[in-house]
């Protein structure tokens, strides 16, 4: 006879993305399980392996039954839900959304050197974002080239706080924040003072590497040049995870 | 300790007043203190301090656009309405204390069988404007944590939160969320560290009754934090309140100092096996703050920025443990509702919303100040009976209730009940209970502007939508009030509040449109002059 | 191995630097709280400088962005010094309706500042507060910690021209 087993704390739960039928963990969030069986739902802030912040707003999906959408990178899965991730109401919200963040700040894509690999250019593309329809605030933001071997330029700077989220949650080094209060807001490293005086950033990169946009790039990179390789986090969670 | 002892005690204090036939009550509540009342305070105390009369500091009378107020009151009849005095200075002190006993000033004089006082019905504020709030022996004697000895000595827990329960009591903070809910959520979490919050950040600019309770009744609220934390099974409190508010911080800290040396606060609560201790944290000027999860980022020493929910405070709250928040004039209810009863709180007020509601008047009408009436009066009574209505002759023309969130109301509304489901129905909300009316000189967009301005500055610029839609949002209505604006302009302002409402990440972003929703719902016709005049 | 961090001794032998420690040490040095310890600050000297923040954070033993990030977070503290007066405009609902724009005027027609400044000879800081909770007086000023309410542009100038 078998030795029976042991009592599980983990559920398993069945429900439906876009109408077909997936299996999760309960404590799996929807974004996590659409993301391993390639659904494309988009996102600006979350990153796996990283904590979830949950407020580029992009990845909110709906849910039948309510009228509240909610934010796939937040929210687990649950037994029966149906949940629909592009939908034409989605859809609009994306795009407006997206238009926001350009006029934000000073998108430019012909003249930026991470051109044909940003994340919010792709975005841009996907849900046909020909022109936007707010105006641009045209507020000029300071490139800050003090450290020597990375840039940041606040110009394209979307505020997801991957790079916060990775220096202090990866690194550990907490170099980076954010400063102010709503558009007034801009990533900071130290006491506001320039990167490459830096008392506690240990030049490991991984900032740039998680940076979605051309804010936070390699020195010495022209335009479309600047491509970003996330391979080392999921690497580097799992092998957190291990010990 | 036992009811018997409290009722001894109470006893005790009254004792150490007997013989004081008369009460001259100055109120020293925030409002009368900048119109002057510590001179007439201090004038007062000076030459009437005796035996048969004492000068007593209160707090909120109500009428805060008369202050100071001053009223003398015959101790030996409690029932009776006090001489109450209006606009008074220091230089009238000897006619009032010459008066006390014999005929009333009548120069002075402000009558209190006007609407304004007798349409009233006083729980929240029962205190007010007659217990000195700095005196833990006056809150005693008035029946003072009474409620807090029956809870620990003959009740449990359980039968605390079933009492709230059945008072069917929500949440006065603005969201109207039922408080024996959030409270047996919190209840039901396993044994362990657990907190209780008092949301004293009162942000939304027009509302100040949380001032007011904090100023004039202080042990109330710490009565309920402690009766609250009883019932939940949390041993710690925080009162998370404004430092724009010196004097209710100030007002707070002595009460828990005195709770404390008497035994009300600390360990072994009335040498019961329950203990219970509060601190302040002050805020440092975020509007934001008022919500729950930012509040909380904001008690930890972080950025005042909400995360998602869930998981809801009750599961996962301060630094990740069970935690209750409710907003000050919610606890201010829960001392009566133990005392009286969950069925006699019940009684009051409308089917869904129960008890009464503390508004605060202020923009263009006669009576400005605090009132306190049973849920589902109508706006109309509010306003026009209790309030006085307009001065100067204008015409009303629309009435703001629910801050930032909420919505400005048309003359045709005024007769509805006024209660959680019914505001929100209309596209406000009930909010904290600030109300703001406005005569016909008041432009309706520039009301809205005003309020995206505010949401736009206040947004803590996390998310997206609410971060850059409302800066946006502004700059459309800017350019709408402007006289520049097109009918593209507006149709894309529609679009943004839709967006901006359904995406947002927490209630100031969800809530930030309905000032222009409402508005629009009402009074469209304003916005279409404005864009009629840019097209001239 | 030693992790445990020595405090830091205060910047210079200023008396003030003892109220400071007096808030943290009552928190036992925890880091949250910050705001509590930056008010501190802000009490005893006015206003939040480099030399303060870095102060508190490594009294603290918090990272510097994350100081610098809660102390332009809120609107209360400020990181530049205030005039001798301060002048803080309520703009809050009741006093919008009935007038506050014209006083936020007023002072800068009399004085030549906004909202935010203060006076080249560092007489008079004017700032705007979101509603001050005196909605019964409106309009309101709070002038140096004390609220005036029902002002007009010309008493208010005429109360400011009265300041040392």
């Amino acid at each position: 006879m078998p030795i029976p087993a042991p009592p599980t704390n983990v559920r398993v739960v069945t429900f439906q993305i876009d109408g077909r039928d997936y299996s999760a963990r309960e404590d799996e969030t929807i974004i996590e399980v659409a993301r391993e069986n390639g659904i494309p739902i988009p996102s600006l802030c979350y990153l796996e392996g990283l904590s979830t912040w949950g407020a580029c707003r992009l990845c909110l999906v709906e849910l039948a039954g309510s009228p509240r959408l909610v934010a796939a990178c937040a929210t687990q899965v649950a037994e029966g839900l149906q949940i629909y991730t592009d939908t034409p109401r989605l859809q609009r919200y994306r795009r407006t959304i997206l238009e926001l963040l350009f006029a934000e700040r000073n998108h430019v894509c012909s003249v930026c050197v991470s051109n044909g690999h940003c994340e919010l250019q792709a975005l841009a593309q996907r849900y046909g974002l020909d022109h936007v329809r707010v105006p641009y605030r045209h507020v000029a933001y300071e490139v800050d080239a003090s450290h020597e071997m990375f840039r940041v330029d606040h110009n394209r700077c979307i505020l997801c706080t991957r790079c916060v989220r990775v220096c202090d949650e990866v690194e550990g080094a907490h170099t980076w924040d954010v400063m102010g209060r709503g558009s007034d807001c801009r990533v900071i490293t130290d006491m506001n003072r320039p990167w490459g005086a830096s008392d506690t950033c240990t030049s490991c990169g991984k900032c740039v590497q998680v940076c979605p946009t051309g804010a936070l790039v390699k020195q010495g990179t022209s335009v479309g040049e600047m491509t970003k390789d996330l391979h080392f986090l999921p690497y580097i969670t799992r092998r957190r995870h291990n010990r | 300790m036992h009811l018997d002892d409290m009722f001894e005690r109470a006893e005790e204090y009254r004792a150490e007043s007997a013989g004081v036939e008369h009460e001259v009550r100055v109120c020293m509540a925030a409002s009368c203190q900048s119109s002057g009342a510590q001179p007439v305070f201090a004038a007062l105390s000076e030459g009437g301090q005796g035996d048969a009369c004492r000068v007593k500091a209160v707090g909120c009378m109500g009428l805060c656009s008369a202050g100071p107020l001053v009223a003398v009151a015959e101790v030996a009849a409690p029932n009776e309405a006090p001489v109450l005095y209006r606009d008074v200075r220091a230089a009238d002190a000897p006619d009032i204390l010459a008066s006390v006993g014999r005929q009333p000033v009548e120069r002075l004089r402000c009558p209190t069988d006007q609407p304004f006082f007798t349409r009233q019905q006083r729980i929240v504020l029962a205190n007010a404007g007659i217990i000195d709030p700095d005196s833990f022996k006056g809150y005693v004697a008035a029946g003072g944590y009474f409620a807090l000895i029956q809870a620990l000595t003959e009740m449990t827990p359980a039968e605390v939160v079933q009492e709230v329960t059945k008072s069917g009591l929500r949440g006065r903070g603005g969201g109207g969320y039922p408080t024996g809910l959030k409270w047996s959520t919190v209840a039901k979490m396993p044994p362990g560290q657990k907190y209780v919050i008092c949301n004293a950040d009162e942000g939304d600019p027009g509302a100040f009754m949380d001032r007011a309770v904090l100023e004039s009744d202080p042990h109330r609220i710490l009565e309920g934090m402690a009766i609250a934390a009883y019932a939940v099974g949390a041993n710690k409190g925080y009162v998370y309140v404004r430092a724009e508010y010196p004097l209710a911080v100030e007002r707070i800290a002595t009460a828990i100092r005195k709770a404390k040396r008497a035994g009300f606060m600390g360990n072994r609560i009335a040498e019961t096996q329950f203990s219970f201790d509060v601190e302040i944290r002050l805020g440092a000027g975020a509007f934001v703050c008022g919500e729950e999860t930012a509040l909380m980022a904001s008690i930890e020493g972080l950025r005042g920025q909400p995360r998602p929910r869930p998981p809801y405070p009750a599961q996962a709250g301060l630094w990740g443990y069970p935690t209750l928040i409710n907003n000050v004039e919610t606890y201010a209810n829960i001392a009566p509702i133990i005392r009286e009863g969950g069925d006699w709180f019940a009684d009051i007020g409308t089917e869904r919303s129960k008890g009464t509601k503390v508004f605060a008047l202020a923009g263009t009408i006669r009576n400005t100040g605090l009132i306190e009436v049973p849920m589902g009066t109508t706006l109309r009574d509010i306003i026009e009976v209790i309030g006085g209505g307009i001065p100067g002759g204008k015409a009303f023309k629309a009435v703001q209730t629910g801050g930032p969130s909420g919505g400005c109301l048309p003359a045709a509304m005024l007769d509805i009940p006024v209660d959680y489901d019914s505001l929100r129905e209309l596209g406000t909300i009930m909010g904290s209970g600030g109300m703001i009316i406005m005569d016909e000189t008041s432009s309706m967009v520039d009301v809205a502007r005003y309020f995206m301005e505010f949401c736009m500055s206040e947004s803590c610029g996390k998310c997206v939508p609410c971060r850059a839609g409302t800066l946006q949002m502004h700059g459309l209505l800017d350019k709408i009030a402007k006289a520049r604006g097109s009918a593209q302009d507006l149709a894309l302002l529609e679009e943004l509040c839709d967006m901006v409402q359904a995406t947002s990440l927490c209630g100031l972003g969800q809530t930030a449109p309905n000032p222009v929703l409402s508005t629009l719902r009402y009074f469209r016709e304003e916005y279409e002059e404005r864009l009629a005049a840019a097209q001239v | 191995m030693a992790l445990q961090q020595t405090k830091p001794a205060p910047p210079d032998a200023d008396k003030r630097w003892k109220l400071v420690n007096a808030a943290m040490r009552r928190n036992g040095y925890a880091g949250h709280a910050l705001i509590e310890a930056l008010h501190a600050v802000q009490d005893a000297f006015g206003y939040l400088d480099e030399t303060s923040l870095r102060f508190v954070a490594e009294s603290l033993d918090l990272p510097p962005s994350k100081v610098y990030g809660v102390a332009t977070f809120y609107h209360l503290f400020t990181l530049k010094p205030k005039g001798r007066h301060a002048c803080v405009v309520c703009t809050g609902t009741a006093c919008y309706i009935k007038g506050a724009g014209g006083l936020i005027e007023g002072v800068e027609q009399g004085f030549g500042v906004v909202p935010g400044e203060t006076t080249p000879d560092d007489r008079l800081s004017v700032l705007t507060a979101r509603c001050v909770g005196a909605c019964g007086l409106a309009p309101a000023v709070v002038l140096d910690g004390a609220v005036l309410g029902k002002q007009t542009p010309d008493a208010l100038v005429a109360e400011l021209n009265r300041l040392e």
